[in-house]
């Protein structure tokens, strides 16, 4: 599960006070809320990105607040998928298992997999620029599901994305949703994705995160 | 009544007739000061001076003191460019001002400051103990790396400035502490940088002499480079020898423009 209790960060002229919201194991949650309220922010302090001046986070019932991002075991997909532009699209999707030192074979069978699933089996090969957004997004899923994370934070994955590519990658987190053994934190402010996907949606606003109801 | 005609509909020709005039008479300069050199240059004028050996052991000192020096600027430039563009640290605006002061001041204050330096008792006893490097060719290359480091950390700043930083936070994030998210992630995207940061310092090594004539003098045959052979014909009346290794400075530092642009930074503002 994912837990955040009192959690305060300030940076520049942008604060956030006291942020408090729990996500159960397991749930795909999507966090709405406007532009520019501070849902990137929480999710940064969630990946350890972002120092926070007071609270904590919890991640499976430990106490991760202080540990450094590489600690956490999170994947994060942000907005823009700021892909690794000097390495290909296979060395993306391996680089968290290449990184942790996993035996060849290994890292080649899970990239085989994560390239099957997400639709990019014809790009591993190429160099990861020049993608489009939707390609982007699902190299960016495969390389932050590659070692296999407990949990998954997603920042705006379906945000200017075509509509027939957005379906799509719905499809694909729909399909992690039914996997299950995955938490899941979805940041958007787009209403009709949190209908489509989250089984618990909170809601972000005048700097407080609630409860917005639950998937019957 | 027809409407005045309004002013965007004139043609533009005289404004870019204006802008060519005047930007035209620079570029008119430099190609006339090479076209000069080369008017007053024959086959025969350079291949005497090629077959000199105290201009063959300058080349030779040249292409070895720029090299170790533009190598030496590479391993400060990297690491200080890197904290100057990501990092706030105590003192660090300071820190910025101070890698100005090589390029603002005089070659000739550069050279003296040296010389002062290693006559202070840490330089002497480094001198004694570690290496001798006034009037040493060891000194040609700390003079030249002296000017040409503080170019190469500018280029590997904005070439720092130019990497989004949210790449090493992905990498973090996927499991690199962040002295790997640096080697993996963010160095083979600077990689650009680090080969302009190098021609660059070579380049501006390679035109030092001011620093060099103060710190290591120009004695033939042991500290001269290209730049000391220049100014050592002229001062003998051999204008064609002096002019011989001009050209071949004229052509090392296009070649080294053009890699550098091959490279890419260009639009950077530091070439």
């Amino acid at each position: 599960m994912i837990a955040v209790e009192g959690l305060s960060i300030r940076q520049g002229g942008f604060a956030l006070d006291g942020v408090s919201f729990a996500v159960p194991a397991g749930a795909y949650a999507v966090l709405m809320g406007r532009t520019g309220g501070g849902k990137t922010t929480v999710l940064e302090a969630v990946a350890g990105l972002r120092r926070p001046t007071a609270g904590r986070v919890v991640l499976a019932g430990l106490d991760v607040t202080g540990f450094p991002p590489a600690a956490r075991n999170v994947g994060y997909v942000p907005q823009d998928a700021v892909l690794f532009k000097t390495m290909t699209v296979r060395e993306n999707i391996a680089f968290a298992l290449v990184v942790r030192g996993a035996p060849r074979a290994e890292v080649d069978a899970r990239v085989s997999e994560l390239a099957d699933r997400l639709g990019v089996v014809g790009l591993l090969s190429r160099r990861a620029v020049g993608l489009s957004g939707g390609e982007a997004q699902r190299v960016a899923l495969g390389r932050a599901l590659a070692f296999r994370p407990p949990v998954l934070l997603l920042d705006e994955p379906l945000n200017a994305l075509d509509e027939d590519t957005r379906d799509r990658l719905v499809e694909l987190l729909r399909g992690l949703r039914r996997d299950g053994g995955l938490t899941v934190l979805h940041v958007t402010h787009n209403r009709a994705e949190a209908d489509l996907l989250g089984d618990c949606r909170l809601r972000f606003e005048g700097g407080r995160i609630t409860p917005a109801g639950d998937r019957a | 009544m027809t409407a005045p005609v309004a002013p965007g509909a004139r043609s533009d020709v005289p404004f870019y007739l204006c802008l060519g005039l005047l930007g035209g008479l620079y570029v008119g300069l430099i190609v006339a000061l090479l076209v000069a050199d080369l008017a007053h240059t024959s086959f025969g004028d350079l291949a005497r001076a090629f077959a000199s050996p105290q201009i063959r052991a300058a080349v030779w000192l040249s292409l070895l003191s720029c090299s170790a020096a533009a190598i030496m600027s590479v391993w400060v430039a990297v690491p200080l460019g890197y904290l100057l563009s990501r990092t706030r640290f105590p003192g660090s605006a300071a820190v910025d001002v101070l890698l100005d002061v090589p390029i603002v001041l005089p070659p000739l204050v550069v050279g003296l400051s040296l010389l002062i330096l290693f006559q202070t008792p840490p330089g002497a006893w480094f001198q004694r103990h570690v290496l001798p490097v006034t009037y040493a060719v060891a000194g040609v290359v700390v003079a030249q790396f002296a000017v040409s480091a503080a170019f190469a950390v500018r280029t590997m700043k904005v070439t720092f400035d130019g990497i989004d930083p949210r790449a090493e936070d992905i990498a973090r994030t996927l499991g690199c502490s962040r002295a790997q998210a640096f080697w993996r992630v963010t160095l083979p995207e600077a990689r650009r940088g680090v080969l302009t940061a190098f021609t660059l310092a070579w380049a501006r090594a390679l035109g030092e002499f001011g620093p060099i004539l103060v710190f290591c003098g120009a004695t033939r045959m042991r500290t001269e480079v290209l730049s000391t052979s220049v100014f050592l014909e002229l001062s003998i009346g051999n204008l064609e020898a002096a002019l011989a290794v001009s050209l071949l400075m004229i052509v090392v530092a296009v070649a080294v423009l053009v890699v550098t642009r091959a490279f890419g930074l260009r639009g950077t503002g530091l070439i």
